[in-house]
């Protein structure tokens, strides 16, 4: 497969195949006007399988979202044909308002102006728990 | 300005002050009769809890201080749909301390975030209550002299009873404990607390039989197997009468085996029990208010 290398713009590598539409969709990058190219399940010797993303224009990523989604994604900045930046993910510590806690029982049930904040409180096993009830988020698919 | 939301933001040390505070408090109490002299204590019960309540006003009293608040959400602001970010920011204008109980997990770690006077969680639905954990901790404490080197049995429900997880952390921190967790398969310690007990190499024993258990035990805390806990009526009417201790049982106990429940009792412990020296309940809610004596007073800055 042939793609165009990108002039300007932003290139995510080493997602977990199978995970870029998941990724587009978080990053909002359905909203774009320019060209974005998903590839699927490209070649890897690190991983086998892997998704990348390529954003032909230079669009300001939100990171903790891409931390929290796909940790260990890097991130290229590209200016005029060249990578000017490159940046692995790690995942971030805490998280504002980018999930939402599905505990019932949970103060943010009732009161919906308090801020949704997660704290990561398994590095190893990325676990994500709410900072008022303590429960672990629903990995993926409660992104507001 | 400190808050006490959850019982694992005190370091043991400090649980060690507040228990020796609390203990000087029951051998001398004149000498706290008026160290919090006007000040004065807001509690907030969005949730009725008539025994926790009482208990954090007459410890206010007790030490000389004045209290003020509301017993449930019937009547106050809460009802008329205000945040608790907003209530607490007013109710801290008039209050040198409030105590918060809360139906939904967390509120009292909002009002913390907005009070310009420390909170103390009073309970906040099945999530943390870490003024019954110190209660227990005193109970403990008094009844053997001592954290380490015990064999703690805890009984009934221990998938939700939110004391019984509280209290296997707290004692977890102590050298040489042993924890013997009876309960039927059903209402069995949630993995995540076992995880914890297994990366500190803390021994543990599951079992459903409290009649096999209780011969080794140096404390058993006993809690409520509720009805609702079960799919059906048969289970619970099978297993119910397993985590009943009666004289039977307790025949097979040490003789000095402490005997601790959180209250209130529905029969999960026969009244025969009541005045065997070994039952510890009813000191324990005693000791409840000895305890917030002395955190109210930590939290104060009173010396
Ligand atoms: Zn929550």
């Amino acid at each position: 497969m042939i793609l165009n290398t990108i002039t300007n713009g932003v290139v995510l590598d080493h997602i977990q195949a199978g995970g870029a539409m998941e990724i587009y969709k978080a990053l909002n990058l359905d909203k774009l006007e320019c060209q974005v190219a998903i590839i699927k399940n490209a070649d890897s010797v690190k991983m086998g399988k892997k998704d990348i993303l390529k954003i032909c224009e230079p669009i300001d990523i939100n990171l903790d979202v891409l931390g929290y989604l796909a940790p260990g994604v890097t991130v290229s900045i590209i200016e005029d044909g060249t990578v000017v930046k490159r940046k692995h993910i790690e995942p971030p510590e805490k998280i504002v308002g980018i999930i939402k806690c599905t505990n019932p029982r949970c103060i943010t049930s009732i009161e919906q102006e308090l801020p949704n904040i997660f704290k990561l409180t398994d590095r190893e096993n990325l676990v994500y728990r709410c900072i008022y009830c303590e429960s672990k988020c629903k990995k993926q698919g409660d992104i507001k | 300005m400190r808050s006490l939301i959850d019982i694992k933001e005190l370091t043991t040390q400090e649980i060690d002050e507040l228990i020796v505070v609390a203990k000087d408090i029951i051998a001398n109490p004149a000498k706290y009769s008026e160290k919090c002299k006007g000040k004065k204590l807001a509690t907030l019960f969005y949730e009725a809890s008539t025994r926790t309540r009482l208990s954090f006003e007459a410890a206010m009293y007790e030490l000389g201080g004045n209290v003020l608040g509301f017993a449930s959400s019937d009547n106050s602001s809460a009802s008329k749909g205000e945040s608790v970010a907003d209530t607490v920011r007013v109710c801290s204008g008039y209050a040198d301390i409030i105590a918060m109980r809360h139906p939904k997990e967390g509120a009292p770690l909002v009002a913390s975030m907005h009070s310009l006077v420390p909170i103390i969680n009073a309970g906040d639905g099945g999530h943390n209550h870490p003024t019954q954990t110190l209660t227990d901790l005193l109970t403990i404490n008094r009844e053997k002299g001592r954290f380490d080197n015990l064999v703690v049995g805890l009984c009934g429900d221990l998938k939700f009873g939110r004391t019984v997880h509280s209290l296997i952390g707290a004692m977890a921190r102590y050298n040489n404990i042993k924890f013997v967790l009876i309960s039927p398969d059903e209402l069995k310690v949630p993995s995540y607390i076992k995880q914890e007990l297994d990366k500190s190499n803390i021994e543990y024993v599951e079992t459903r039989s409290l009649e096999e258990a209780i011969p080794e035990l140096d404390i058993l805390y006993m809690t409520r197997v509720q009805r609702e806990r079960f799919f059906n009526e048969e289970d619970y009417l099978r297993l119910k009468d397993t985590y009943i201790l009666n004289m039977s049982k307790l025949s097979k106990a040490k003789d000095d085996l402490s005997i601790l429940h959180p209250l209130p009792r529905v029969n999960e412990i026969s009244v025969e029990i009541d005045n065997d020296p070994r039952a510890c309940y009813f000191e324990q809610a005693l000791n409840g208010k000895y305890i917030r004596m002395a955190l109210i007073m930590k939290l104060l800055g009173v010396e």
